[in-house]
């Protein structure tokens, strides 16, 4: 599956949540499906994207907070897992996208290209609920039960290494930082 | 231990002047009265983290849901977290307030630390972070609070160093 059929696929349910990303193609991806003041992309930082979502799940324990990460981003910062499962917030769907590849910066392959297994790696840190997908079908389901869970979940999806030309939106990083904080200054609770 | 409970209590009521909600911190010896103090308090959330670069992210997602938030380090934490206050707290202008321990400082007995205290200072003004050092008791509350302000004003990373004269009681 493409990572941007798998977005698509689920699109509906981020519109109605906080969503987190990381840089590169999912961000571009997300954005071209279209932006919303609820979405946050993490234009750098690598691997702080789940650190930053639970930052808002702490913050906001009534709002569901989805973090759309990557496998690159996500070997980047193994231990904030550990962190993760520390708190393990009722509120958070951490998904990764996993395509074995650092896409954006030329497809070299990471270590799950040559047999790092993520969701394994979630679990033996303590996260509660893991899940791996490879079809979109098994993407869809797995990602409607994480969020009807209300516990803590990471969903690893294997995608295609593929993404869009360019990864430079019309969307500044600060116009969407302050837009994201305006929102959630909106909600209750 | 000679960590000095009587000023870690005064850091901790500074915090909660400041409205601080969620502490991330990992654990260091100047700092362990004070992590008890946060962790004790039923109106704070203390994020134990696995890497100081961690808190980065915590804080800015605190600070986006608008909850005040601290970091609490030792200097080699924050040596650990340059990527993510340049690439997160300075690129996306998050007012991120850090308490870093100052060791190796004179008096310094840990070999181990004598190498971070050498370099904190220059790392700090190389990444154009503003920061004192806190040395006097009776300038905790200000230097917090002020620190606090600045980070506000500015929605920048801003660093208060805490010293061996104020967190270490010699025998």
């Amino acid at each position: 599956m493409k990572r941007t059929e798998a977005l698509e696929a689920v699109y509906g349910q981020l519109k109605r949540h906080i969503v987190v990303t990381i840089m590169g193609a999912v961000a571009v991806e997300l954005q071209a499906l279209g932006h919303q003041d609820n979405f946050f992309y993490l234009q750098h930082g690598m691997g702080l994207a789940p650190s930053v979502g639970l930052g808002i799940a702490l913050s906001r324990p009534a709002h569901k907070v989805i973090v759309l990460d990557g496998d690159g981003s996500l070997l980047m910062n193994l231990g904030g897992l550990t962190t993760l499962a520390r708190y393990r917030p009722k509120n958070l769907v951490h998904v990764v996208f996993d395509n074995e590849s650092l896409l954006s910066v030329g497809g070299f392959p990471t270590a799950t290209a040559t047999g790092s297994d993520l969701a394994a790696i979630a679990a033996g840190a303590g996260v509660p609920h893991t899940q791996r997908a490879h079809t979109l079908k098994d993407f869809k389901a797995a990602f409607e039960q994480a969020l009807a869970r209300n516990e803590l979940t990471t969903l690893v999806v294997k995608v295609e290494d593929t993404g869009p030309a360019s990864f430079v939106t019309d969307l500044t990083l600060l116009e969407n930082r302050f837009q994201f904080k305006r929102h959630l200054e909106t909600l209750t609770s | 231990m000679p960590v000095s409970v009587k000023h870690s209590e005064s850091i901790f009521q500074s915090l909660k002047r400041c409205g601080i909600q969620i502490a991330s911190a990992l654990p260091e010896t100047w700092l362990v009265h004070l992590i008890r103090m946060l962790e004790d308090d039923p109106q704070i959330t203390l994020v134990r983290l696995a890497k100081e670069e961690e808190g980065v992210g915590i804080s800015v997602g605190a600070h986006l849901a608008g909850v005040p938030s601290v970091m609490l380090m030792q200097n080699h934490g924050f040596l650990a977290s340059v990527n993510g206050i340049v690439s997160v707290a300075q690129l996306y202008r998050i007012p991120l307030l850090m308490l870093i321990s100052q060791r190796g400082q004179f008096g310094e007995r840990d070999p181990w630390q004598t190498e971070g205290g050498g370099v904190t200072e220059h790392v700090l003004r190389a990444l154009r972070v503003p920061y004192e050092t806190l040395k006097n008791p009776t300038q905790v509350a200000r230097t917090i609070e002020q620190a606090q302000t600045l980070a506000n004003a500015a929605l920048r990373p801003v660093a208060v160093l805490l010293s061996r004269e104020l967190m270490w009681e010699d025998e």
